[in-house]
Formats: C-alpha cells, structure tokens, sequence
C-alpha cells in the first residue's frame, strides 16, 4: 500500500530524516514509536506531503508522489490525518466539518454527504453532536469527529499524528477504542502513538525511530519484550 | 440658533457626498486591501514585492498629497478631466487598501497553522482552504480594525476640501464663510461626523457579537 524509499528530510542544514525505507501492506496497521525530536512526526508529514520531502520516494497505492507532477491535494484526499490537536474547523458545525470534504473535493450532493456524515458520527457515537459547534465538545469527542471527518473522505490510508497525546487521560480511551474499531474493520493505519497499550494490542508492527532513522522494527510483542537495540531499551525503560 | 438651521440643508447636502466617497472608496479599498494583504503573505516574490512597494508608498505618504497628486498630478500627466467625486474615490480607495492590506495579514497570520494543514489534508486546494477555512475565521478578527479604518477614512475625507469636494466639512465652510457666523456650522460639522462614526460604531459591535461563535 505504501512503500517508502531512503526518504531524506532536513530543515535548513538540520537533517531530521536520514534515510527511512519501510512498506506498509495495505490493512496493516503499523504504529510508529520514538523519543520526542526522533522525527517520527515529520515521517507522518511526509507519507501526505504536509512536509516537502528532500529526497528518496513515496509509493502510495501505485502512485508515486513524491514525483513533482503529481496533483498534491488529489493525493490528501486519498490520504485520512488525524492531527493531535484535532484541527476541527471551528466556524462550522460538526456536520459541516465533515462534510466539506466530500463536497468540495469527491463533489458529493448535500444529501450524500450529510447522509455519510451522519453515518459516521453514529459510528463514532456523536449522532447528537450533528448541529454542535467544536468549541462545545470535550478533546475526546472532538477528536472523534476529526477522525470521521478523515473517514468521508474514503481514504485508502489513515495517518494519526499522537492522536491521543493532547487528551485528558480519561478521554484516551474513548478514541483508541474508535481506532480499534477501524483497524478491525481493516482500515491501512499508520499511527504515531505513545500508547503502548494501543501498539501492542492493534498494531500488526511496530517501528522504532530515532535520530531519523528506523532502529528496530517488527512484531509489537517482540519490539516490547525482546528490544535489541540499547537505544529501544532505553526509551521503553522510561515510558513503561 | 438660525444657523443651525439655516445651515442643515447644504450640511445634508455634504453629507451624501460624504457618505457616499467613504462607503464606495472603502468598498473599492476592501477588495485592493485583500489582494494586497494576502500578497503579502505570498510566497512569489513579485506579488509579494508589488505589494509591499505599495503598502509602504500609501503608508508612508500624507493622504493629502495623494488626492492633490490623483486630482491634479494624474489629471495632468494623463491629460484627463477627473471629476472631484471619482478622484475621491480613487484616493480613498488606494489609501484604505494599503491599511486593509495590513488587517488583512495580520487577520490571516493570525490563524494557526493548524487549519491549514486540516484544509490541506482533506484535498482542499490553497485557495479552497483560504476561501472556506482561513478567510471567514480571519474576517472576524478582521472587524475591530476593519471598523476603525472606516471612521479614519471617513475622517479623512474631510481632506479633500482642499479640492473643493463639497463634502460636509466643505460644506460647512462655505456656509461659515458667507455668513460670517463661524461655531454653530463648524460645531454642526463636528456633530455630522458623528451622527455616522458613532451609530457605525455600535453596529461593527453589534456583528462582532453575532460572529462570536
């Protein structure tokens, strides 16, 4: 579904990236996990081209673009971000965010895309939030309408940016589970977590990144019980 | 006592002409203002640098050198006959648009990166994003300024005097010459001015409230 190819990225002379190659199958949800300033964010930000990338390819879905002619915002809209300050527009109501989307860029009727938008906010149970505005939601309800305002897209890839990461504790597991729905459902995830939790229990890999590049990748019970490298050992030793 | 009777119909009279230069110039200001003010904020280095030439050549020149330069300069150099009204209108309208240019920037800054990048990541193009995302949270932070630009510019047309543009400041002074009774026209010169200022007042914060999500 996604294959990434010696991605460089620097800003200005500093190097953040240094050469990642990783293919992720499609439904496979890949949880990416790093100390802070490791660059796994800006990888994310790569994988839909809200950060230019400085060399190396991204494949996703056949479609190389990272290739300059390629239609950027066609490519976003393939692409589903979840942001971890969720980003909801907050002009709009609920329903508005997610259906602009589908209206102004898959060109849906009112009618089919109210219709989607409903279904999703039933699944992600905020049916009763249609009409509200973000600013009247707690951080895990908006947080849910972000990642349905992602799914009316119809994206064939969801990315999570720390997802959870600016949520009341008890507001986390309201949205993981939401997640673990969608990864049952067979949705291609890749999601920048500090929710070991989450990796170890819905992640089919983990990637360990640090100092820009791949450390340590592989099966979560693996990556968390047997860490090779010093380096994992010593990030799981401070956050478990 | 007459006199502030007597002087009210050619009050009214500069008052139309008032009104009218401010809210066309404005208008025609608004829209220079946000062409200017997002090129500012552009990325290609010949819209930004037209806009910048322009901000700061309107900023940093009196307004009052700008209608004598509209009026006469242009008028001249292009052998054209500008009527007072239009050369008005134009001068208003470039002056406020430089200011605008500034609202508008800062208005549009003023939005987290956030919000773009949401537009971005849902396929909206630039413009799309800018268009139904940036500009209507950016207009309303817009309004306070956007307000005190309107007085200012309605302010500032008492400038044009100077060309003789029967507006109420012209008006009144033509009153006060003739009669030689100088405080009632110019005391109701002043209460004129804000019979507009203080009325748009309330209404700028009226829709600043009905905004406020």
């Amino acid at each position: 579904m996604i294959t990434v190819d010696n991605l460089h990225k620097s800003f200005g002379n500093h190097e953040v990236l240094k050469g990642i190659s990783n293919k992720i199958k499609p439904q496979e949800v890949v949880c990416v996990i790093g100390p802070s300033g490791s660059g796994k964010s800006t990888f994310l930000r790569c994988l839909n081209l809200l950060e230019d990338v400085t060399s190396g390819s991204i494949t996703i879905d056949g479609e190389e673009i990272t290739d300059p002619q390629t239609n950027v915002p066609k490519v976003r809209s393939k692409v589903g971000m979840v942001f971890q300050h969720f980003n909801l527009f907050p002009h709009k109501t609920v329903l508005e965010n997610i259906t602009l989307g589908p209206l102004k860029v898959l060109g849906q009727s009112q009618e089919e895309a109210e219709q989607k938008a409903k279904e999703l906010l039933a699944k992600v149970g905020l049916s009763d939030k249609a009409n509200a505005y973000p600013s009247s939601l707690s951080g895990g309800q908006k947080q849910r309408v972000a990642i349905s305002r992602a799914l009316a897209m119809n994206p064939k890839v969801m990315l999570f940016d720390e997802p959870t990461s600016a949520l009341d504790p008890e507001l986390v597991g309201e949205v993981l589970a939401v997640m673990k729905e969608l990864a049952q459902e067979g949705m291609t995830m890749v999601v920048v977590t500090h929710e070991m939790g989450f990796a170890r229990e819905v992640g089919d890999r983990v990637i360990f990144i640090d100092e820009g590049i791949v450390m340590e990748e592989g099966d979560p019970e693996v990556i968390f019980e047997q860490p090779k490298s010093e380096r994992l050992q010593s990030f799981l030793s401070k956050i478990l | 006592m007459e006199h502030i009777i007597n002087v009210l119909p050619s009050l009214l009279q500069g008052l139309k002409y008032t009104f009218i230069i401010t809210v066309v110039g404005i208008s025609i200001g608004f829209v220079i203002g946000a062409f200017a003010g997002l090129g500012r904020i552009s990325k290609n280095k010949l819209i930004f640098g037209i806009s910048t030439v322009y901000v700061e050549v309107i900023r940093g020149t009196p307004i009052l050198v700008q209608i004598l330069f509209i009026y006469f300069g242009l008028s001249d150099l292009l052998d054209i006959n500008l009527d007072k009204i239009t050369a008005s209108i134009i001068a208003i309208a470039v002056n406020a648009g430089a200011y605008i240019a500034e609202i508008v920037r800062g208005g549009v800054e003023s939005i987290d990166k956030g919000q773009f990048e949401a537009g971005d990541s849902i396929g909206l193009t630039k413009s799309q994003t800018m268009w139904y995302i940036i500009w209507p949270q950016a207009l309303r932070r817009m309004i306070p300024p956007l307000g005190n630009q309107f007085i200012i510019s309605l302010k500032d047309t008492s400038l044009f005097s100077a060309i003789a543009v029967g507006e109420l400041l012209y008006e009144g002074r033509a009153y006060a010459n003739s009669t030689f009774t100088y405080f009632e026209p110019f005391l109701m010169v002043a209460l004129f001015y804000l019979a507009i200022t203080i009325p748009a007042s309330i209404i700028l914060r009226r829709i600043e409230r009905k905004l406020d999500v």
